[in-house]
């Protein structure tokens, strides 16, 4: 799979230089981000006592704050966020379709789903939701990608969004009879479903961790060969990319990363979606570029939308996948408007 | 005209239609048309699966009335009882179902054909993502009764319609872009009804959520009436643009050499669909599914290339109708909404169609 194909454009000299710099800069905004996190909230923190509070725990309130309520979802949001732009960028690739997002191959409606039939079964609550999740976000992905490459040939772009719609309005139908039949899920399920990052301790972070890091390490290691992808089947076979294998490959760091961010956020839409159009508007094409800032990217809009919703009402908090869809909707639409959208 | 540009005649040996349809000419080639038996077949078999679940609907129940007993109870005849559920509770719930579904199937396959998308629907221009939050708005802060409720759907639905559109202008609106904007546009809808949802009491809560899953249930001769108006005044209009959107199936470039007057085919259609759309949401809320499923289903049952108007309102119709008996009868005394049963049906069917018809596909 470390397949060496020729990049699609020639870089020129500037974006040479730009891209690891960019690359720089943004991991600087993301380290600016991490430490608002940290610090900003119903109660202001200083930077000073931060780092008291990791250095030298004397178990006061605000460094039981920091510990226990501000270093956990700054850390899951930053992961989070950087499985979901990954995740994106890989669906897209896959799909060869620029509006394909995770939620295309069932991921969120399978984990709801799950979710769902926990309450219902076991009257699950909490970080309770990690498992289901997870589980019904695998199961739903694989579903959708046995359905799509059923037969001979292999899993084609439409086939996986047919297979991916038909299979997520099921699971959406019985979430729906679920619901009406007991409020009690209702009443649960409302609240998972917007996203957010409040209430995660850490356990819930170790316990998705490993496949976050495997998706991780798969993703990055699939750029060169999304590289020839992208060229067409066709073509990327007489280079010697073996598309099947890419492509079961690439399904499975989706399945890894977003079965990991929405087991510990719950569903949320969109990041996967825009994340990679900004990407692309950076780095151009080349997968290999666009992977590392898609994660990135992604990680600075959702702690800095986390950050943003701990501040904008003054006595209570707004979902972080609220403020995810309402500073990343318009600022796609202008996206759309600006320009001819970078092609696939 | 010179005689190379005349269409091709069939002559006694060549084929001149196309496989699987025959050329009906009447009056000496003054009216002439393609019939394919397979489309009359598939409509006319549509047609018997819908009759016969609205004979089910009218007759079975928890009060059983016979079926020789439903035609004198519609004109107003036989016992009281009989009278009062076939005319005011079974006959305007399932004609309301076979007009929701026939309209939704016509918008749905008029949205296909202007995003030459398979996945396209009366959600790509955010239609249904702002019926449901203006419907929302409407339940859980103005805390409103059902005709507010359709109200709020259609003016949010509009609005909305008319937002994405304007956002998406930029000489001239492309399908592509249309289709952008509406995806932001209803992901921030989407957010604002979440929020909503939670800050709400549980049971404004439910109810709110249970109008966007979509539901048939007490729908009396009011609703019948609002959305088989609507399909008299505006199915017309699309039946009569259908020739031009299946040009325009082909590719902008290529529709406008044959002469098809894009932008106001566009405009035309987009606004009658949506009217449709609006006239389903208002009176049984966005069921979903239907929209998407019904031109998708048709095509593939008929064997056609494109996607063809009166087969998505038959399958539409005939989908809702069916779903609505299920909904009704599958855990009676319980009626679930609608929509839990065209998702839960109308998906598994959409997989087993893949299902088949990828099996033995090279793609």
């Amino acid at each position: 799979m470390a397949l060496r194909a020729p990049t699609l454009t020639r870089p020129t000299l500037t974006r040479r230089v730009l891209r690891p710099t960019g690359l720089l800069l943004a991991l600087g905004v993301l380290a600016v981000c991490a430490l608002l996190s940290v610090t900003v909230g119903a109660k202001p923190i200083p930077v000073a006592d931060v780092w008291a509070a990791l250095a030298a725990y004397d178990g006061s309130y605000d460094h039981d704050v920091i510990r226990s309520l501000r270093v956990p979802r700054t850390v899951i949001g930053i992961f989070v966020g950087a499985a979901l732009g990954l995740a994106g960028a890989l669906m897209q690739a896959l799909t060869r379709n620029p509006l394909a997002e995770p939620g295309l191959l069932g991921i969120n409606s399978g984990a709801a789903a799950a979710v769902v039939i926990a309450v219902f079964a076991f009257g699950a609550g909490g970080s309770a939701f990690v498992w289901p999740a997870f589980i019904g976000a695998a199961v739903a992905a694989v579903a959708v990608y046995a359905l799509g490459s059923r037969g001979r040939a292999s899993a084609t772009p439409v086939r996986l969004a047919l297979a991916g719609t038909a299979v997520a309005v099921v699971l959406q139908g019985i979430v729906y009879g679920v619901i009406v039949l007991n409020d009690f899920v209702f009443d649960r399920i409302r609240f998972w479903q917007v996203g957010s990052l409040a209430g995660r301790d850490l356990d819930v972070f170790w316990q998705v961790a490993p496949f976050l890091v495997a998706g991780v390490v798969l993703t990055l290691c699939l750029g060169p060969s999304l590289n020839a992808v992208a060229l067409g089947d066709d073509l990327a076979a007489t280079l010697g990319a073996r598309i099947p294998l890419i492509r079961t490959a690439t399904a499975l760091a989706v399945v890894l990363l977003c079965g990991a961010a929405t087991a510990s956020a719950g569903p949320i839409w969109f990041v996967g979606l825009i994340i990679p159009h900004a990407a692309r508007m950076i780095t151009g094409p080349d997968q290999r570029w666009l992977l590392p800032y898609a994660a990135v990217l992604g990680a600075i809009l959702l702690t800095a939308a986390d950050v943003v919703g701990r501040v904008v009402l003054p006595h209570s908090e707004l979902e972080v996948g609220i403020i995810t869809a309402f500073v990343g909707a318009p600022l796609f639409i202008a996206l759309v408007r600006s320009r001819r959208m970078a092609q696939l | 005209m010179s005689k190379t540009l005349a269409p091709p005649r069939p002559t006694p040996t060549g084929r001149a239609t196309p496989r699987g349809a025959l050329a009906v000419r009447l009056f000496g080639e003054r009216i002439s048309l393609l019939v394919r038996p397979r489309t009359v077949a598939v409509c006319l078999a549509l047609v018997l699966v819908g009759v016969l679940a609205l004979a089910v609907t009218v007759t079975v129940g928890d009060y059983e009335i016979s079926l020789a007993a439903v035609p004198g109870a519609i004109l107003g005849y036989g016992e009281r009882l009989d009278v009062f559920f076939v005319q005011g509770v079974r006959l305007p719930r399932a004609l309301t179902a076979i007009g929701v579904g026939a309209a939704l199937g016509i918008a749905g396959s008029v949205f296909q054909s202007l995003s030459r998308n398979a996945l396209g629907s009366p959600d790509i221009i955010g239609f249904t993502s702002g019926a449901a939050t203006g419907a929302v708005l409407v339940i859980l802060v103005l805390g409103a009764g059902r005709l507010a409720v359709s109200l709020g759907a259609i003016a949010g639905g509009l609005l909305t319609a008319a937002i994405v559109y304007l956002l998406a202008m930029k000489n001239g609106v492309q399908g592509y872009r249309l289709v952008l904007v509406g995806i932001g546009v209803s992901a921030m809808l989407g957010s604002v009804r979440d929020y909503l949802l939670t800050r709400a009491e549980l049971t404004d809560a439910l109810g709110a959520q249970i109008w966007m899953i979509g539901s048939l249930n007490s729908r009396g001769w009011a609703e019948v009436a609002a959305v088989w108006i609507s399909l008299a005044v505006l199915a017309p209009v699309l039946l009569a643009l259908g020739r031009r959107l299946r040009f325009m199936e082909l590719g902008d470039d290529t529709a406008q050499g044959l002469g098809v007057p894009i932008r106001s085919t566009q405009i035309w259609a987009l606004a009658a669909a949506s009217a449709l759309t609006g006239a389903a949401i208002a009176v049984a809320g966005p069921i979903g599914f239907v929209a998407l499923a019904a031109p998708q289903i048709a095509r593939r049952l008929t064997r056609t290339g494109g996607t063809t108007l009166v087969g998505s309102a038959l399958t539409g119709a005939t989908l809702l109708v069916v779903a609505d008996l299920v909904a009704l009868r599958a855990l009676a005394p319980t009626q679930l909404p609608v929509g839990v049963v065209t998702a839960v049906i109308g998906g598994s069917y959409l997989i087993w169609l893949l299902y088949t018809e990828w099996r033995g596909v090279r793609a």
